[in-house]
């Protein structure tokens, strides 16, 4: 009501407005917006730098990076040699001790930093790209293709994921890239749901309906204008995954199905407590490993959670 | 009130366009019945009815942003149903744009300006060096009013207006040769809504547009249109020249439409008789012979073959009573 009687008034001022010779725009000067310029991903930057538990996380996890990739330089023994005694506890310059054939325990916890590393990045790389592909094409067209996209993700989400991964690491041979591939493979459902759910609203929102009308090819729809607007929750999903997928190799190679020995991982440094006489008299064997995937796990769920914070900042303000 | 358009050549005709959602289903909803109009070259055609009246439905259609459920449309003599290729569909895109109601959820808020409005221009291939790009783009923002500093920011910086124009900006990088403004000044506040139908004014006359002005505010339709078409219940209800439409209001629902316009004036607005529209006092549904006829020249009214006197001499004695005022 009160726009249309304003809207009198409005008849008036144009009239105004059109005897002049030329429009002009009192809000045309550069320096009338107050908010600095700053991007998005410079906003949550720097909102998530604020959080000190997440920062020192993420410089945890550079560090174990760092650690995966100069691993050879790093380690004061060679990977798999036999250079010390049998089963000692720390001595010299073997820092944390040997293991039951005399192989250095330090230089195999550091190694076994590059499988974990290898198995997180790649297995969240491959079902994020899957994933994300799936939920953007299954909420845009709707219909059949969401209907039949669907149900395959519940098919796959229904599986018992441990025995799955089991078996088909038992039928393909164990190794760190079977291990990787098949968690890329059995982890997409989930992502693909959520990017799904979001499309489905973004897809009705006036932006999208203004690329359609601009001219943009369907996939120039999705991932020039859809995809950049679903990238957040994307982020904290793969960063979680990257926690599971390293808690998981673990697992899989403490049971003896992941990486093979002698290749070292932390999960099958750790299933040498399998023996009683290890657990109880020989600490300095199982320990470390245990503490490695702890502060892996808790660094990176805390660099997930400092990344949704920052976010859902975004979106409340 | 803009002079009339010298030779009269439809661009847009909508014939007998239904848009039904759910189709079949326990939830159909009839948003569109039976809407039929011209729009001719270089004129500005107003669309006014309520909220639900299916007239943005109209505009979407218009503009192929989703599949129609009956009747034709016809852009420069070519039913836009069958445009299918790519290449005819981006001429389409390339000739027709659209300015949207809200201008903050209209423009993608991970883009920047520069994007939003090169994007236009690079998917259209009328600008491939980047750089030329970018100077095309200061030469639009400049063309709307925004400064070319503006071009890396994002939406969420700018007022309400200078979005709407980024939007208008972006209709405009592609040279339309027509453009639907969907309620494009409903969101904005008074003084801004002046400034953007100045520069919609502006603009068509600079770059030969024709419009189609999607708005439910009278008053800024008179304004702005050459013609107007009134729709209620996803009908159009009346089509006429602007002028005449608001001298000689024949449809009951137009009629009350006018009726419900404020006047600034106290005294007046006192005794400011509303005239009730009764849609039950139509039963267009049940009734063949109803069409949209020709009451006088470019005067068209939604009625039955029957009505058409009755019609005819309503518009007889009010052009007669509005003379007499003038």
């Amino acid at each position: 009501m009160a726009q249309n009687v304003g809207n009198k008034n409005a008849e008036a001022l144009f009239h105004l407005v059109d005897a002049r010779e030329r429009l002009t725009y009192p809000d045309n000067a550069a320096e009338g917006i107050t908010d600095e310029g700053d991007s998005y991903v410079k906003t949550i930057a720097k909102r998530f730098f604020k959080n000190k538990v997440a920062v020192v996380s993420l410089g945890v996890f550079i560090l174990l990076l760092l650690i995966a990739v100069f691993a050879t330089q790093l380690s004061p023994h060679p990977r798999d040699a036999i250079t010390g005694q049998f089963q000692a506890a720390p001595y010299d310059n073997f820092y944390l001790g040997t293991d039951d054939i005399g192989r250095d325990v330090l230089s195999r916890l550091i190694h076994g930093t590059q499988v974990s590393m290898i198995v997180g990045l790649g297995s969240v790389a491959i079902y994020v790209v899957i994933g994300t592909t799936l939920g953007l094409v299954s909420g845009y067209f709707g219909g059949v293709v969401d209907s039949f996209i669907m149900r395959v993700t519940e098919a796959v989400m229904s599986f018992p994921f441990f025995m799955v991964i089991l078996t088909l690491v038992s039928l393909l041979g164990s190794g760190i890239w079977v291990v990787t591939a098949v968690l890329g493979v059995l982890s997409w459902p989930a992502l693909a749901r959520l990017v799904r759910g979001q499309v489905l609203t973004l897809k009705e929102q006036d932006f999208v309906h203004a690329a359609v009308a601009t001219g943009y090819s369907t996939p120039g729809i999705l991932f020039k204008h859809i995809l950049p607007n679903v990238i957040s929750p994307i982020l904290v999903n793969a960063t979680f995954g990257i926690a599971t997928a390293i808690l998981t190799e673990a697992s899989l190679s403490f049971l003896g199905v992941g990486v093979q020995k002698p290749r070292p991982s932390w999960g099958n440094i750790l299933s040498e407590a399998q023996s009683l006489r290890v657990l109880t008299a020989q600490p300095w064997r199982w320990v470390p490993a245990g503490i490695l995937i702890f502060i892996a796990v808790l660094s990176i769920n805390f660099i997930g959670e400092g990344l949704r914070e920052a976010i859902e900042g975004e979106t409340k303000n | 009130m803009a002079a009339e358009p010298k030779e009269k050549k439809p661009i847009v005709e909508i014939r007998s366009y239904k848009q039904y959602f759910n189709e079949g289903k326990k939830s159909e909803v009839r948003a569109v019945k039976d809407v039929s109009f011209s729009i001719y070259e270089g004129e500005t055609f107003g669309l006014v009815g309520e909220s639900g009246s299916g007239k943005s439905t109209t505009g979407r259609a218009l503009i192929k942003l989703g599949d129609i459920t009956g009747g034709q449309i016809f852009y420069k003599g070519e039913d836009i149903s069958q445009i299918k290729r790519r290449k005819d569909l981006l001429k389409f895109r390339k000739s027709m744009q659209m300015i949207f109601q809200d201008p903050y959820a209209s423009l993608n808020p991970r883009l920047t300006v520069k994007e939003i409005i090169g994007g236009a221009l690079k998917v259209h291939g009328l600008e491939t060096d980047s750089n030329k790009r970018t100077e095309k783009v200061y030469e639009l923002l400049e063309s709307v009013g925004l400064n070319k500093q503006f071009a890396n920011r994002y939406p969420r910086e700018f007022s309400g207006g200078q979005c709407q124009r980024v939007g208008i900006a972006r209709a405009l990088a592609v040279q339309p040769d027509f453009i639907i403004a969907d309620e494009a000044i409903s969101a904005l506040d008074v003084s801004i809504q002046a400034q953007v139908v100045n520069l919609l004014k502006e603009l068509k006359e600079q770059n030969n547009l024709t419009y189609l002005f999607i708005a439910h505010d009278l008053s800024m339709v008179k304004y702005i249109s050459d013609r107007i078409g009134v729709m209620n219940n996803g009908r159009v209800l009346e089509v006429s020249n602007a002028g005449e439409l608001y001298e000689a209001p024949l449809h009951p629902y137009t009629e009350s439409l006018l009726s419900a316009i404020p006047t600034p004036d106290p005294e007046s607005e006192r005794h400011r008789v509303r005239t009730e529209y009764d849609p039950a006092y139509h039963h267009y549904d049940n009734l063949d012979r109803v069409a949209l006829h020709e009451i006088a020249p470019e005067h068209f009214i939604y009625c039955h073959e029957d009505e058409i006197p009755l019609y005819r001499k309503k518009r007889e004695k009010l052009l007669k009573k509005a003379r007499q005022y003038a």
